[in-house]
């Protein structure tokens, strides 16, 4: 396994995956399983009615990890795949996915992951989701991905998904329901360019007393890409939730920006900011007087900010 | 060296032509530490553009250590030495102070040299090392960053624009204290926009600039008391006590 230089190259950019991962995994290629591996506490295990995985990590299960990496290596591959996730009661566990095309083909290829995550009371979940596309072939590189969240009391969920290159095409759904004091903190990286398009939909609703929700949306669109954001948290109960978008726009790129919120309680707290702007030309002045050139400049702005 | 000869800044108003620096020539010597007063609006600020290659000159000559930079860009102006401390810093989103200043220097700077810059502008390091330079930062934090940025390089020109303005009482007196280190340091000169009697009172020589041209240029023992006796002149409050 992995002696493939355009897996290993894909593995590294979406999971730092650079040798097989200790712990629990499952590897896809092509639409298909590569590599499988339970633990004692993370069972994975092959859905038999569709394609896809059920990940059951048994209560209590604290310090360990699942990486689920899917790669695409050929053109014309329209690959859906249906991953639940089953975090019981009392875990502290991290979860790595992300989804690497190399499309070096004339053919669309495409990757929609359905993602649903059911956190168990007091389970406490970190989830980092790398996109990436590469590849000399004029095909498309697509990737949907759909991610219900079912969050019950007093769990903690931190999700960051990052998009940064050659993915030219993304639709992201994103739905999330807070049970009491259950706490979600969501972080969206993004970096458009050529003629990229990327959508993102997102509706958080905070059911329970005490439930809380922070948004950030951090994007930079370049060139002729185009990014529209519709993030909206609804308030249900006593509840606070902060949704902040934030967008660098550059040369004819267009961004759209929607967040929306909601109150349906009295004591629901809920807050958002939206910016879209280009660069300040202080910025780059400021870098410029430290020797940088405007284009060295322009990087490490745009590097810090997606940070 | 820096020499400025016939240098004037032109820019078309409502009004017409306005001359925002108006046939100035000047030198700064090598290790001169040299203040720029004046009144508000008579051009200060324009010139440490023009130095620092921000703004260019309409006509005239600027030579650096004989060299021509007239035409230079800002980054090759940087890599000659020059450095500059804006008078409103910009901020950064995602960008750390440590990281800030490692920009500045040009390579990854060592935890205890980033805290002994940061210490000479009165920020307690150890809090302020990983802070972003957003706008979490106040105002007057931002620029004692500001100033420690152009500490953490090597320079042969700094320049600093009003960098007393929006810092507390306190720090000011460790501020006048860093300046006179620096002052010190040998081969590096320093031209510095305030109108403080405590920073002019450090300089070699004064420049006051008023209307877009030099009115008046001599050494500290020369100039100060004049300013001092100008100010006196201003202040009605002052005069009514004298009577």
């Amino acid at each position: 396994m992995l002696e493939n230089k355009i897996d290993k190259d894909l593995l590294g950019a979406v999971a730092d995956l650079h040798e097989v991962p200790m712990g629990a995994y499952n590897i896809r290629k092509n639409g298909e399983g590569m590599a499988r591996q339970s633990t004692k506490n993370i069972i994975i295990e092959p859905k038999k009615d569709k394609p896809g995985i059920d990940i059951i990590v048994k209560a209590g299960t604290k310090n360990e990890s699942v990486h689920i990496p899917v790669i695409v290596t050929e053109s014309g591959v329209n690959d859906v795949t249906y991953n639940d996730f089953y975090i019981e009661d009392d875990c502290d566990v991290l979860i790595v996915a992300g989804c690497g095309i190399h499309n070096s083909g004339s053919e669309k290829s495409e990757h929609d992951g359905i993602h649903i995550f059911h956190i168990g009371k007091n389970a406490r979940i970190k989830y980092v989701e790398k996109h990436y596309g590469q590849g000399e072939g004029t095909g498309e590189r697509v990737l949907n991905p759909t991610t219900e969240i079912e969050m019950d009391e007093n769990s903690y969920c931190e999700m960051e998904t990052v998009q940064i290159k050659g993915v030219d095409s993304t639709l992201r759904e994103t739905n999330a329901r807070l049970k009491a004091g259950a706490k979600l903190l969501m972080t969206e990286k993004l970096m458009t360019h050529g003629k990229q398009v990327a959508h993102s939909n997102m509706v958080i609703n905070l059911d329970g007393k005490d439930a809380s929700a922070q948004i950030i949306s951090r994007s930079v669109a370049k060139d002729e890409s185009e990014q529209v954001f519709y993030p909206r948290a609804v308030g249900n109960a006593a509840c606070r939730a902060h949704v902040q978008c934030d967008s660098i726009i550059m040369d004819n790129a267009r961004i759209r920006s929607i967040p929306e919120i909601a109150a349906n309680h009295y004591d629901a707290q809920i807050v958002h900011e939206a910016a879209i702007g280009r660069i300040n030309n202080d910025q780059l002045i400021k870098l410029q007087t430290f020797g940088m050139s405007e284009e060295e400049a322009e990087e490490i702005i745009i590097k810090g900010f997606l940070k | 060296m820096l020499e400025l000869k016939n240098v004037s800044f032109k820019v078309e108003g409502q009004k017409g032509i306005l001359e925002i620096i108006d046939n100035v020539s000047l030198t700064i010597n090598d290790g001169e530490f040299v203040v720029i007063t004046g009144p508000n609006g008579g051009g200060k600020s324009t010139l440490a553009k023009l130095i620092m290659g921000i703004e260019k000159p309409t006509s005239g000559q600027i030579l650096f250590n004989g060299q021509d930079i007239t035409g230079m860009s800002i980054t090759d102006r940087a890599k000659l030495g020059i450095g500059y401390a804006f008078q409103q810093p910009p901020r950064f989103k995602g960008i750390t102070v440590r990281r800030l200043l490692s920009l500045a220097h040009g390579s990854e700077l060592p935890e205890d040299l980033c805290c002994s810059y940061l210490t000479n502008v009165g920020l307690c390091s150890k809090e302020y090392l990983n802070r972003e330079v957003d706008t979490s930062l106040s105002g007057g934090e931002v620029k004692r960053v500001e100033i420690a940025s152009i500490m953490a390089r090597e320079l042969s020109l700094a320049i600093f624009d009003e960098p007393e303005a929006g810092i507390d009482l306190w720090s000011f007196t460790m501020l006048v204290e860093t300046f006179k280190v620096m002052k010190n340091k040998r081969n590096q000169s320093i031209v510095l926009i305030s109108h403080q009697e405590r920073i002019m009172s450090v300089a070699d020589r004064i420049i006051v600039i008023a209307n877009g041209k030099i009115r008046e240029e001599g050494s500290r023992d020369e100039v100060f008391p004049r300013l001092l006796g100008e100010f006196d002149g201003a202040c009605n409050f002052r005069n009514e006590r004298k009577d």
